[in-house]
């Protein structure tokens, strides 16, 4: 049995807080992970008996946004994720350690927690040539992560990179650059984005871990809870598109009024993220709001769907371009057909599976910790 | 003799690995390779030039913008397109507040760990801690309970057996010489850039859209100026951006100068460590009159030779003959051999990995071991980065850079040669983002300026329709990522792009030797530097983080002339 480890109750309580203070502290947890009231007693046994999970994040092909937009986190703030939340073992951008003393962190945890702990991987996979486009430590990519995914309780791709392989994927992709979804017979959480938004990511490791369980994926892996609407759904320009009021050139009257960005290429109505409702660093704003299209990050391949600047008549596969330039009522009710087409399909196979190893290793974790609290 | 390998070089951008050789406790050799490809200059090829600042964005999310800018700047370049001023302005904004963050986040969070030992501070007092702060700086959170608090959160996390980001660091390694007091203050400090850095980048979220992975635009910006619309940059957005530049001018001065200051001052022997190379390169950037009047950069543009400051060199890159890059030691080939140098406008090469088959112990560095190539002025091994940009400032005779310098060394009792080192490296980026904070402040001032005149134009509508571009055309982007010179090229034909290639910072710095021979910076920095437990090499991380890593920038796939691109091999 491992040694008793501290929860975060008992990091709590160590600081000065009190009993009330602590389920005051879940409550607020409960309602922001979005489980309400009625999940307060969840929330209350998971913080005051589990120790903070072991994490690892693998980097494989990838530029670090990922890793950057996550310490933007406001809420929870990063620090507390770090030290509170989550024992974070494996990470090469922030971790102290370096060389072999870094990889045997990743190997204590993997030897010493099986089935518990969340591997976490922000970048493709190079498959191309044997994989020697990507070596950590002398190993391929696609051998690390075949090793860290084998025991992990849950697997989270971060970002575009991880989930649909983002621009290194793009045509030609020339190192074979691969979703780890591709490469792992196991169920992954995809979270894809250009990066993905801070909080969507402490959001999503904090309904794993606190809430113990996943919110719903759509046939993409993807929580719903975060992807289940298009950005031009709830896109506050979204009026003036309905109206026919459209930016025509960059800095025209039009965009000098904030008019909807459509005709500059504006992917929204075929982009289904949080931008436009989580917004972006602490809701500060999103690419839209600051005058720009959305370039459709989170979507699949959307490197090789432009140019960027084309908008969506010409945009293959879209349904609405007969009737957009006609604008008004139309246009609305074309776009609202364009989101029926966009079935979100719940993978109960795969959320059953997260499920279960999660609800595995709390089940462990309360053993470990029986009586003590 | 014993050979280290440091693979993963942790607390950089990248995949990094790094082989010395050691002697008496002294590193004789050493070998950088950057040990991942992804190949975006081939991707960007037959693509619309308008789109290529998103895909080069990518290159890195570290030092988000730089490369969405150079690229803008690239295309612009090869379409004559002048932005407006406020455009300028607003780039320009967006760049110091990336420099800010970037390099605050450099040294709490990749490079402090070097310095400073975590496990040590468990055992401070904190009422001398809170004595030492205030001595330091009027920063505010400085009473012995805020750091009793700090030490208590501190001891609950190593109590708690997980050490999480901390676990294996080189803990009472005895290369750490601060005392506990000042390593709590560092913690402390660690714990709140963490969370100040997300605020300072709010900056690019006004005026583009996000961060990391703002949103630029050829031709200007994409944020209209209206004080007349909710929906546009207004004066609620603008008073957001001067609270911000003021909370980083109050971060920097009193929390990140004060703390270098303070570590640097315990590690004097640092400051005769790891000069390398003797010569200096740096693009400039931050134009007051205009990207296309380098006189009126704030970072003047130049090189220096052999350490000889009364000289600055003029800097073309636009030259066939002054930036050649080399593949001697690189995995790649060109047609005419792998001894030759070319121009990145005339740039070839094709993946060709000749290294061992992984798992691999140890690279052949006799022959080729990396993913980065090696580039060179006039056939000159260069330095490129922070240190790089005050040395040219200060040679060039640039009055505020040279008056904080030498205020600085005042302070420390070191003469201008100490900067030639790891400990001044690391100094010169604290010293730059003073100056860049205040100047960020000034371009702040400009605006509103602007604004008030009248001026609100952010973008020139002119060449934006590819119908109006020339059949053929080429053109460079030049700017200082927070790492270092950076420059892209562009060749345009028919509307779309027809080659690309980057030259960045870290390839400069992190590349490994060229045909004749000469090591660059990382590799020649390395040499000389005392390793006192082999097994624990913190002497190694130091000196490589002064330079700041980032290795996807550095390494990427040039994209050739030619037939030879559908050579490349794809399974």
């Amino acid at each position: 049995m491992a040694k008793p480890e501290a929860s975060i109750w008992r990091l709590m309580e160590s600081k000065g807080y009190s009993r009330r203070e602590f389920i005051h502290f879940c409550r607020f947890a409960a309602i922001t992970a979005g489980v309400g009231a009625a999940g307060l007693p969840r929330v209350v046994e998971a913080f005051q008996s589990r120790p903070r999970p072991p994490v690892v994040w693998l980097h494989f092909q990838e530029c670090t946004c990922c890793s950057e937009s996550f310490i933007r986190s406001s809420h929870p703030v990063v620090a507390d994720v770090l030290f509170d939340y989550l024992s974070l073992d494996y990470t090469e951008t922030l971790q102290a350690a370096a060389g072999h003393q870094a990889e045997a962190a990743l190997h204590d945890t993997m030897r010493n927690h099986p089935g518990e702990y969340i591997l976490l991987v922000e970048g493709s996979v190079p498959v191309a040539n044997d994989g020697v486009y990507c070596t950590i430590a002398g190993r391929t990519a696609q051998d690390i992560l075949a090793e860290a995914a084998e025991d992990a309780a849950a697997v989270i791709a971060w970002g575009s990179c991880a989930s649909n392989g983002c621009v290194q994927n793009a045509s030609p992709n020339p190192t074979g650059a691969t979703p780890i979804h591709e490469l792992i017979d196991r169920p992954v959480i995809n979270v894809p984005g250009c990066p993905p938004i801070a909080d969507v990511m402490t959001a999503v490791v904090t309904h794993l871990l606190v809430i113990g369980g996943m919110p719903e994926l759509d046939s993409k892996g993807r929580p719903r809870e975060f992807y289940g609407q298009r950005v031009h759904d709830t896109c506050y320009r979204r009026p003036f598109y309905d109206a026919g009021l459209f930016v025509e050139s960059w800095d025209d009257e039009g965009a000098r009024e904030g008019y909807c960005l459509y005709k500059m290429g504006c992917r929204g109505p075929v982009t289904y993220n949080a931008c436009s409702v989580t917004r972006w660093n602490e809701g500060t704003s999103y690419p839209i709001q600051s005058g720009h299209g959305c370039i459709g990050c989170s979507e699949d391949d959307f490197w090789d769907n432009g140019p960027f600047y084309r908008h969506l008549p010409e945009f293959p596969g879209f349904g609405i371009e007969s009737t957009a330039d006609k604008v008004g009522a139309g246009a609305a009710v074309a776009a609202g057909a364009g989101l029926a087409l966009h079935a979100i399909v719940t993978n109960a196979r795969k959320r059953g599976e997260i499920d279960k190893r999660v609800a595995g290793s709390v089940k462990e974790t309360e053993i470990g910790e029986g009586g003590k609290d | 003799m014993a050979r280290i390998v440091v693979d993963p070089i942790t607390r950089i951008e990248g995949h990094l690995r790094v082989e010395a050789t050691v002697e008496n406790g002294v590193i004789t050799d050493a070998y950088s390779s950057g040990t991942m490809v992804r190949g975006i200059e081939k991707i960007l090829k037959g693509r619309d030039p308008r789109d290529a600042w998103a895909f080069t964005e990518r290159v890195c999310g570290v030092c988000t913008t730089v490369h969405a800018l150079a690229s803008v700047r690239a295309v612009e370049d090869a379409l004559d397109i002048t932005v407006p001023p406020n455009a300028e302005i607003i780039r320009n904004l967006m760049f110091c507040s990336q420099f800010v963050q970037d390099h605050v986040v450099h040294f709490y969070h990749l490079h402090a760990l070097d310095w400073v030992d975590v496990v040590s501070a468990l055992s401070a007092d904190p009422a001398e801690t809170s004595r030492i702060a205030r001595s330091l700086s009027n920063w505010p959170k400085t009473s012995p309970g805020y750091f009793a608090d700090v030490a208590q959160r501190l001891t609950t996390f190593v109590e708690s057996g997980q050490l999480g980001i901390f676990a294996n660091g080189y803990w009472g390694h005895r290369e750490y010489k601060l005392p506990p007091e000042i390593n709590l203050l560092a913690v402390a400090h660690y714990l709140e850039a963490l969370d100040w850095q997300k605020e300072i980048v709010k900056i690019h979220a006004i005026f583009g859209g996000k961060n990391p992975h703002p949103n630029y635009l050829v031709g200007g910006v994409p944020c209209s100026i209206n004080l007349d619309a909710v929906n546009a940059i207004n004066s609620e957005r603008l008073n957001h951006v001067a609270s911000l530049i003021k909370q980083a001018v109050d971060f920097v001065e009193q929390v990140y100068i004060p703390d270098l200051m303070a570590i640097a001052s315990f590690y004097p022997d640092w400051f005769a460590h790891g000069g390398g190379l003797r010569n200096y390169l740096s693009y400039g950037d931050l134009p007051t009159e205009g990207y296309g009047y380098p006189d009126s950069y704030k970072f003047p543009r130049g090189a220096i030779l052999d350490r000889n400051l009364a000289e600055v060199h003029e800097v073309n890159a636009a030259d066939s003959e002054e930036i050649k890059e080399y593949i001697a030691h690189s995995w790649y080939e060109y047609g005419a051999g792998d001894e030759e140098g070319l121009h990145p406008w005339d740039g070839e090469t094709e993946l060709n990995y000749t290294g061992p088959e992984p798992p691999y112990d140890q690279l052949d560095v006799e022959s080729k071991y990396s993913w980065i190539k090696t580039p060179r002025w006039r056939g000159h091994a260069m330095e490129v980065g922070p240190l790089s940009r005050l040395l040219v400032a200060h040679a060039s005779g640039a009055t505020d850079v040279s008056e904080v310098i030498t205020e600085a060394l005042g302070r420390l009792g070191a003469p201008i040669d100490a900067l030639f080192s790891t400990l001044g490296r690391t100094a010169a980026r604290g010293l730059e983002t003073r100056l860049v904070a205040h100047w960020m402040q000034g371009f702040y001032d400009d605006l509103i300026t602007n604004i008030k005149a009248g001026t609100t134009s952010t973008f020139t509508r002119e060449r934006w329709e590819p119908s109006t571009w020339p059949a053929t055309a080429q053109g460079v982007g030049l700017t200082e990522a927070p790492r270092g010179a950076l420059a892209h090229w562009i060749k345009i034909r028919d509307g779309a792009i027809e080659n690309y290639q980057l030259v960045v910072p870290s390839t400069w710095n992190a590349s490994p030797r060229d045909a004749q021979g000469q090591r660059s910076a990382y590799e020649a920095s390395l040499i000389g530097t005392p390793v006192a437990d082999e097994d624990s090499p913190v002497e190694i991380l130091r000196t490589v983080h002064s330079f700041d890593p980032c290795i996807a920038c550095a390494v990427h796939l040039y994209d050739p002339d030619g037939k030879q691109i559908t050579q490349v091999q794809v399974q």
